[in-house]
């Protein structure tokens, strides 16, 4: 193998897992971090600037970055990263002097801003500080689009939600709320510098299957009828609720249903269990507060009674695995019929841009989605960006920060005359020494082996009686810094300095994980087999060093590195080294004076 | 010193012994020699072997005396027994304890102090007196602890940290070994566990005296230019003339050696000693051969490793003395304390 370049930013941002998986790249280790040391407002501040809403994203965020934990690989259970921010989050000081500057004296570029959705505000907070003028326009009457229209205020506070939508719109942003906008003609007419389109996937899929249109007036679309109850149109549900779908719409509907007075909720699903959209602690949330959940059930009919919906009847079937795909086929047994007054479809929703005429220069795909660049996110039309789910449909509201980021150097660079796909700024890596002095690191580096600490819920009654109590009541500072304590601080990289190295084989003999053997070079496949311990997680790479006085290279295979730092404590010669990297994702404050 | 400890988390991919034990099992307390000892790794070594051979930790005894070296059992096999005496009076404590129980594997840990210098002539009677045990000796030709001075192990003309030459000729414990009879002598170096590891399985099988040399860099002060026992110097100098391979009863064997090269010993467990000679000239069955070898070897600045002499069949203190093969801890009171009776009988039978 060639020896691994670490000053690639990439190298050693893989190891941290979890940044790596974050779509906006949130330094997670170092947040935890300064939340071990009771340093929120700091914490919160790192969160603020990569991902712009910690409180909201503490709560509903779908993790991408949990599973991808190292903690999963070398026990089982990931550090609870998401609550952690949460954790931040709540115990945040006063943030206002770490807040970007908004300058009085404007550039003179007007951006649009199409959505207050996260996609949005995100762009909005990146251009403000640079000078631009920025105009909002939604259909709803304040900001946050899906987070305020979508997610029930079980899961998020509606206090937590304003501060962070408030805390952008009050840098300056010009709010067009109660506007619906018909037109992207008359948009483009209004002659703005540059457009984000951030209006999400507002459409919620239906399903046509016998008996549909008799039944309509019992059948409510799930995002649809979220958003009714959060702008307080719906105040109850009753008879009985069946729910279909498997995705978190799904359970948020069950768990709403449940709190507004239903006689009965089950969610019904066509997939199994395993397969189902929804996040595991989602299911898990809905299931403690007794909501069944069926699964490969393919909705067959709605029976009704001259209009007035008595059930549906589900078919059975049973997932088969034909090539590696999973396949349901019909299981032979009759088909079920559950009783039911009102369904909650919640099957999927698209993004649906009706208003965008097709003769801009504005191009769709066959699928009707724009055609976006995946790295500056410009349409085919120069002036116009999309992000969020209107980009390339229904995701996280992290994937909404981290197309922001993107979207805001697009639109800068497009302003300044520049291209906005290859005048982009680079990554970097800064790798810095954590030696304090002897047998002293800047982190905590002694392994904490304990597991996973369980976030407190609110009182099943209490919270089911009334839709405005918080379920999740997150950490408090003790636990907050015991699960803290759990991090591995993976950008505390293990650094290698072959002309330091005298091959005496303490950092192999210390090492509790075996990740380091001093081997004859040979082909990545042969190499992984040829470690003291096998390297079989291929995703993860081998950190191979130039080749040494004894012919040999050490190898490390990165994958189950405690980042204990005993290799460095054990090197005579300093040729294992602790050091932080910090990778520097570009965001347009880069820019900013 | 260290002070993080070693996480207990381990590789989920970890192999295990026979007996479902990962080599973890078989470590200790984090070492608290300087960072870079090659005493360290000589105590991954000995981790290593007892692992691979499926012996389970609490039939092992650790004897040690004084010195770095004489530390190192702390460091390894945190479940064994172990002694750690006076500065090097380590052979008498193992004699006694062989004589007391000889189920126990004994692996002593010593160094060219504590076996060249005050414990010399201890060294020499456990040899003579055959105790089946396997003695180690961490050899890195310096006083570490007492902060650098030469040991009688250090070559002449080999200089200190400021450059001063040693005036004086070596003592060599391999050569002192063959002569005074030891069944199996070895020399290795720490920084060479392929070859090192082996070794250890072997002594610690073999019945008798089994002996092994290790050379073990210093890396604060006798690892320098002009040391002959710093890691670069060992690895520029060595001459392996003869490879050891355990072979235990449930591996299969992969190799295939040209014929005439290998020697296969029966060892008492079952398994088998494939001696590779990759010296031609290089006899490890004949004493006087082995030794006038490793002598000429030695005047010519090279340093030889391997198995450098092995006696099979031979003999222990046991045998030499007929005693009892049951440990005095498996004796009935009747038969350890006879009572005044018997004694008097056996007075009787000399008068």
């Amino acid at each position: 193998m060639q020896p691994t370049d670490i000053h690639n930013p990439n190298y050693f941002h893989k190891v941290v897992d979890c940044q790596w998986a974050c779509p906006a790249h949130t330094p997670v280790p170092e947040y935890i971090r300064l939340i071990a040391q009771e340093r929120y407002t700091e914490a919160y501040m790192i969160n603020w600037e990569s991902n712009v809403f910690p409180g909201i994203l503490g709560r509903t965020c779908d993790r991408p970055c949990e599973p991808a934990c190292r903690r999963v690989r070398t026990e089982e259970k990931p550090v609870a990263i998401c609550r952690l921010k949460r954790v931040a989050a709540d115990h945040k000081g006063d943030i206002t002097p770490y807040l970007p500057k908004v300058p009085q004296k404007k550039n003179g570029k007007r951006i649009a801003l199409l959505g207050a959705g996260p996609a949005s505000l995100a762009v909005a907070r990146d251009l403000l500080p640079l000078g631009y003028s920025v105009d909002m326009f939604d259909r709803d009457p304040g900001g946050g689009g899906m987070m305020r229209s979508q997610i029930p205020a079980f899961r998020l506070p509606k206090d937590v939600l304003e501060e962070e939508v408030d805390l952008i719109v009050n840098m300056g942003v010009n709010t067009h709320y109660n506007y619906e906008i018909t037109s992207m003609k008359e948009m483009l007419d209004m002659d703005y510098d540059a457009y984000f389109v951030g209006t999400g996937a507002p459409r919620g899929r239906d399903l046509d299957i016998p008996g549909r249109k008799e039944v309509s007036k019992h059948i409510s679309i799930g995002i649809d009828w979220l958003s009714s109850v959060a702008f307080g149109h719906t105040t109850s549900i009753s008879g009985k609720v069946i729910v279909m779908g498997g995705g978190n719409t799904a359970m948020d509907c069950c768990r709403t249903s449940n709190r507004l007075g239903a006689e009965s909720v089950t969610v019904v699903v066509r997939s199994a269990f395993d397969v189902m959209k929804a996040s595991d602690w989602e299911k898990e949330d809905a299931m403690a507060e007794g909501i069944p959940i069926l699964n490969n059930r393919p909705p067959k009919e709605f029976v009704h009674d001259n209009g007035k919906l008595k059930g549906v009847v589900f078919g059975r079937v049973k997932p088969v695995e034909v090539d590696g795909r999973l396949k349901y086929v019909p299981t032979g047994e009759p088909d079920v019929y559950i009783e039911a007054n009102h369904i909650l479809m919640a099957i999927g929703q698209e993004n649906h841009c009706p208003w965008i005429e097709r003769d801009l220069g504005i191009e769709f795909d066959k699928w009707d989605c724009p055609v976006i660049d995946e790295d500056s996110l410009q349409s085919t039309h120069e002036k116009i960006y999309f992000g969020g789910d209107s980009a390339f449909g229904p995701e996280n509201i992290i994937w909404a920060s981290a197309h922001a980021h993107k979207a805001a150097i697009s639109i800068h660079l497009f302003c300044q005359g520049k291209d906005p796909k290859h005048d982009r700024p680079p990554e970097a890596v800064n790798l810095i020494s954590q030696k304090m002095g002897l047998h002293e690191w800047s982190y905590d580096a002694e392994h904490d082996p304990s597991q996973r600490h369980i976030v407190p819920h609110a009182d099943l009654k209490r919270s089911l009686d009334n839709i405005k109590v918080e379920v999740e009541l997150g950490f408090d500072e003790d636990l907050g810094f015991k699960e803290a304590q759990r991090c591995l601080n993976c950008d505390v990289q293990t650094v290698f300095t072959e002309k330091l190295c005298i091959e005496c084989d303490a950092c192999v003999d210390i090492c509790p994980m075996d990740c380091i053997t001093f081997t004859p070079n040979a082909p990545e496949a042969e190499l992984r087999t040829a470690l003291t311990a096998p390297a079989e997680t291929l995703e993860q790479d081998l950190y191979v060093s130039e080749t040494l006085p004894t012919n040999r290279v050490m190898v490390k295979d990165e994958d189950l590195c405690l980042h204990c730092g005993l290799c460095a404590e054990r090197c005579p010669t300093n040729a294992w080294d602790m050091q932080k990297s910090i990778i520097h994702i570009p965001q347009l404050s880069s820019y900013a004076e | 010193m260290t002070f993080v400890p070693k996480p207990a988390a381990r590789h989920p991919l970890l192999k295990t012994n026979e007996i479902g034990l990962t080599r973890r099992d078989y470590e200790a307390i984090v070492s608290t020699l300087c960072a870079g000892c090659g005493h360290d790794s000589v105590s991954a070594a000995v981790i290593q072997a007892c692992h691979e051979l499926s012996i389970p930790p609490h039939q092992f005894a650790k004897v040690s005396g004084i010195g770095c070296s004489s530390k190192t059992p702390s460091y390894f096999l945190g479940n064994a027994h172990g002694f750690n005496s006076v500065h090097g009076r380590m052979p008498s404590i193992a004699t006694g304890a062989y004589l007391a129980n000889k189920e126990l594997k004994y692996i002593g840990i010593s160094g060219d102090g504590d076996s060249a210098s005050i414990g010399l002539g201890q060294f020499a009677h456990i040899i003579r007196r055959k105790v089946d045990m396997c003695y180690i000796v961490d050899n890195n030709g310096t006083y570490g602890l007492t902060k650098g001075q030469f040991s009688a192990t250090n070559d002449r003309g080999s200089t200190s940290k400021r450059g001063v030459p040693n005036l004086y000729a070596p003592i060599d414990l391999v050569s002192l070994a063959i002569q005074l009879g030891a069944s199996f002598v070895a020399r290795s170096f720490s920084g060479d566990k392929q070859q090192l590891i082996p070794l250890i399985k072997a002594a610690v099988l073999h019945k008798g005296f089994a002996f092994i040399d290790v050379i073990s860099p210093c890396v604060m002060f006798n690892n320098h230019e002009g040391s002959t026992k710093s890691y670069s110097h060992v690895r520029n100098h060595t001459e392996p003339v003869v490879d050891a391979n355990l072979i235990m009863p449930r591996d299969e064997i992969a190799v295939e050696y040209e014929e005439g090269t290998t020697i296969s010993v029966p060892m008492h467990d079952g398994s088998e000693l494939h001696l590779r000679k990759l010296s031609d000239s290089y006899e490890p069955n004949d004493r006087v051969s082995a030794l006038t070898y490793v002598q000429k070897a030695q005047e010519e600045g090279e340093i030889v490793t391997g198995l450098l002499f092995l006696e099979e069949d031979a003999v222990d203190c046991h045998d030499i003395l007929g005693t009892t093969d049951t440990p005095f801890n498996g004796l009935a009171q009747e038969s350890l304390c006879p009572g005044a009776e018997k004694l008097e009988q056996i007075n009787d039978s000399l008068r």
